[in-house]
């Protein structure tokens, strides 16, 4: 996917211009955590967090031991009559799916949900090659049709208020006269509409929750059981997902799901929990003839061994832009890219660079919501942080930002000087203040300035007055 | 207008003998873990630069608790806007200067909920060897001012002057880092002040430190939401533990033409009463 990072604030600008959009992320940053608050004491909070302490030992180890525990599921899908296909970039794996597209002669996709296949842009690459692809998870149909990218990772057109989707359909729908004045309306009319295209489709394209290696089983959750039509109904199925969503067991896997939906969207479990073995066997009523894996890395290697390789541990639940005040009010498309909100603002810069990415890593207050709920249990605001000093290490960041924290740090380190210096400056702001209690104009102040006065300085310093009234 | 105008939400207005705090009883038992102790106030530099009540405050419920209360000169800022900007170099640099500051004493209080979230918390993960070490053994006695009254001095300040009302807001820090949460509302309620709760009060109020300057108009979105419901209170009058929240609220009220008053929680429990509210005008002026 084309990347916009650079444009964070001017994205976020026009995001906050938006009424109806900002109103819609409003209601959706108050209910998103109430839903999954709720699923999270109706399971019981001691042993949700017992769960997510063995769900992050659990992808601790599987990415310990990612080469065994690879190597083991590549072995058993293959025994099961996969094919298994290893992807370095995007480029690769978009060729792989294209060749396997080119060789049984398809003409039209049917794709499920895959934050992997938007990350390497597979729409596009399979639509310059006269393939026709189809979205069918109603949220990736909804933006496929008008012509934008998700804004969630779980819910990609959660920033589109329903008047705009009703919008939408009536125009894209040659469907005649109709209300279509309500959700279950519009939800009826795109079953009716993708049903077509599941039935036509050549190949399907899904994504994956998690590759269990004892197995060589893929699982995926849904709500709309799309993932389940794409699977079984054309005859050629790709499952595209990356290295790191290896699991040892199945009941590792069922740990996760535990924690995925309830982080999610607060539900127990998800309308469809399935699991993909390989090809129909012979005796089988329905299913795809042929199946493949293709694996994407993609720089995940290059995580795994760096500082931040505890993001690889994300099960990609989305609960992190559900509780991002910053996320909420900036919206999903200001970050740029694929992923948004705290885990996008770790994953792009690391996936990507951080030079194109480096406005990310600020869009933090070191809130720390998003780590209090993370199911993994990521610390997402120090590699936040920690991002910010790779940046400030490697000159990225702004000049006069890092002049003046500099020179700040270095005043700090000279208490004497600090002391007087300071005194000075409260005392001035302190003048310019004093009518209204705060000041308006600042050299230097601009970015605080911009939004808020300053309020100004009471006069002088405490450690100075104190040491006045000890010294007597 | 002043902190006590027409609107003031204090139940008194003070006259030059009830003016701030009761004194506390002499015959006040320290609880055994304080006796003999030393305690620094760790002042912060927003306290120290911006609002001195707030320190004064700090001094005095200390003092009145019964604490054996030190004011460190060389102390500066903790090292926050270098370490979270990135500068880890800077902020290790200041890290183990304050370190040093405040070795020699047996508890360090702050009257903000992230400068001694950064002591506690972050210094060790910051600092290496034997200077994580150290962090850790001066972290462990590092509180903030509302948990340390609360929880340590098990002391209850009486302030002569004093709101009925008022509205708390949780920093992030105090809250997530040091489970500051329950302390100040406690010690708000014994003094006879109901603090009333905003709705979503887990969620960020945008201030975030350098987070404010660089990204304003994300930082005063998230800021109007917490004024809107600040205003579904019905009370004129929000207090926190932390004065960045405090600073950067106040400026986003002023901006927006609102005149409601912004106070840290330590002027509240110390009857601070002479003093405007943050961004007002002095008495007379306005």
């Amino acid at each position: 996917m084309e990347q916009h990072s650079r444009d964070f604030l001017r994205r976020a600008d026009e995001a906050l211009a938006e009424p109806e959009r900002a109103a819609n992320r409003a209601a959706l940053g108050l209910f998103m955590p109430l839903l999954r608050d709720q699923a999270v004491e109706a399971f019981d909070s001691q042993a949700f967090q017992g769960l997510r302490d063995q769900v992050e030992a659990i992808r601790r180890h599987s990415l310990d031991n990612l080469g065994h525990y690879l190597e083991q599921f590549i072995g058993q899908a293959r025994e099961n009559g996969n094919q298994v296909h290893l992807a370095r970039d995007g480029d690769e794996l978009n060729a792989i799916v294209l060749d396997i597209c080119t060789q049984v002669e398809a003409q039209r996709v049917a794709k499920g949900k895959s934050m992997v296949t938007e990350e390497t842009g597979l729409n596009a690459a399979l639509e310059a090659a006269d393939i026709k692809v189809r979205e069918t998870d109603l949220g990736e149909y909804i933006i496929q049709e008008a012509g934008e990218t998700p804004s969630h990772i779980v819910g990609p057109a959660l920033h589109k208020p329903e008047a705009e989707i009703r919008e939408l359909f009536l125009e894209r729908h040659d469907l005649g006269e109709r209300d279509l004045d309500s959700a279950a309306a519009m939800v009826a009319e795109a079953r009716q509409v993708l049903r077509e295209e599941f039935l036509a489709a050549d190949v399907g394209v899904i994504g994956s929750n998690a590759l269990i290696a004892e197995n060589g089983y893929s699982m995926l959750v849904t709500n709309e059981g799309n993932g389940d039509l794409c699977a079984n109904l054309p005859k050629t199925l790709i499952i595209c997902t990356s290295i790191d969503r290896v699991l040892p067991r199945p009941e590792d896997a069922m740990a996760m799901l535990r924690l995925l939906v309830r982080s999610t969207t607060g539900q127990a479990v998800t309308c469809y929990t399935s699991f993909y073995s390989g090809p129909r066997r012979e005796g089988d009523i329905d299913g795809p003839v042929e199946t493949h894996f293709v694996l994407l890395d993609n720089r995940r290697t290059e995580l795994l061994a760096s500082d931040y390789r505890e993001m690889l541990q994300c099960i990609r639940c989305g609960a992190c832009l559900n509780h991002c005040p910053v996320y909420m009010s900036a919206g999903g498309h200001a970050y740029g890219w694929v992923y948004p909100g705290p885990m996008g603002s770790v994953l792009t810069p690391l996936l990507t660079s951080l030079d194109e990415a480096e406005a990310l890593p600020h869009a933090c207050t070191a809130c720390g919501r998003c780590e209090e709920v993370c199911p993994a249990n990521i610390p997402l605001p120090d590699l936040l942080r920690d991002l910010r000093a790779e940046a400030f290490a490697e000159g990225i960041s702004a000049r006069r930002w890092r002049f003046g924290i500099r020179l700040h740090s270095w005043l700090a380190r000279h208490p004497t000087l600090y002391r007087q210096i300071t005194r000075i400056a409260v005392r001035v702001m302190h003048r310019l203040g004093r009518d209204r209690g705060f000041i308006r104009y600042l050299p230097l102040a601009g970015g605080w300035l911009q939004a808020r006065e300053l309020p100004s300085p009471e006069g002088d310093s405490f450690l100075a007055s104190y040491r006045k009234e000890h010294k007597s | 207008m002043s902190g006590y105008g027409d609107k003031s939400p204090f139940s008194e207005t003070p006259s030059p003998e009830t003016q701030g705090h009761d004194a506390s009883s002499p015959d006040r038992q320290l609880p055994t873990r304080l006796v003999g102790k030393r305690v620094a106030l760790f002042v912060t530099c927003l306290a120290d630069l911006m609002r001195p009540s707030v320190a004064r405050a700090s001094l005095q419920l200390l003092e009145d608790a019964g604490c054996d209360v030190h004011v460190p000169q060389d102390q500066t800022c903790c090292g926050q806007p270098a370490y979270n900007s990135g500068d880890y170099p800077g902020a290790m640099g200041i890290a183990q200067q304050t370190i040093e500051t405040f070795e020699p004493f047996d508890f360090v209080v702050a009257p903000s909920g992230s400068c001694a979230g950064m002591l506690k918390c972050h210094y060790p993960k910051l600092l290496a060897g034997e200077w994580r070490e150290r962090a850790q053994a001066l972290g462990e006695r590092v509180f903030e001012l509302t948990q340390f009254l609360q929880d340590v001095c098990v002391y209850t300040p009486t302030p002569s002057v004093k709101p009925a009302a008022l509205t708390y807001h949780d920093s992030c820090a105090g809250l997530r880092e040091l489970g500051v949460r329950e302390q100040p509302r406690a010690l708000l309620r014994n003094a006879g002040i109901e603090p009333r709760e905003l709705d979503q009060r887990d969620v960020c109020c945008g201030f975030g430190g350098t987070f404010c300057a660089k990204m304003p108009a994300i930082s005063a979105k998230m800021a109007d939401d917490k004024l809107l419901e600040f205003s579904k209170t019905d009370n004129d009058l929000l207090v926190a533990g932390d004065l960045g929240c405090l600073l950067a609220l106040a400026g986003r009220a002023r901006r927006l033409g609102s005149d409601v008053e912004f106070r840290h929680v330590a002027e509240v429990l110390a009857g601070t009463a002479d003093v405007p509210g943050i961004a007002h005008a002095e008495s007379g002026q306005d």
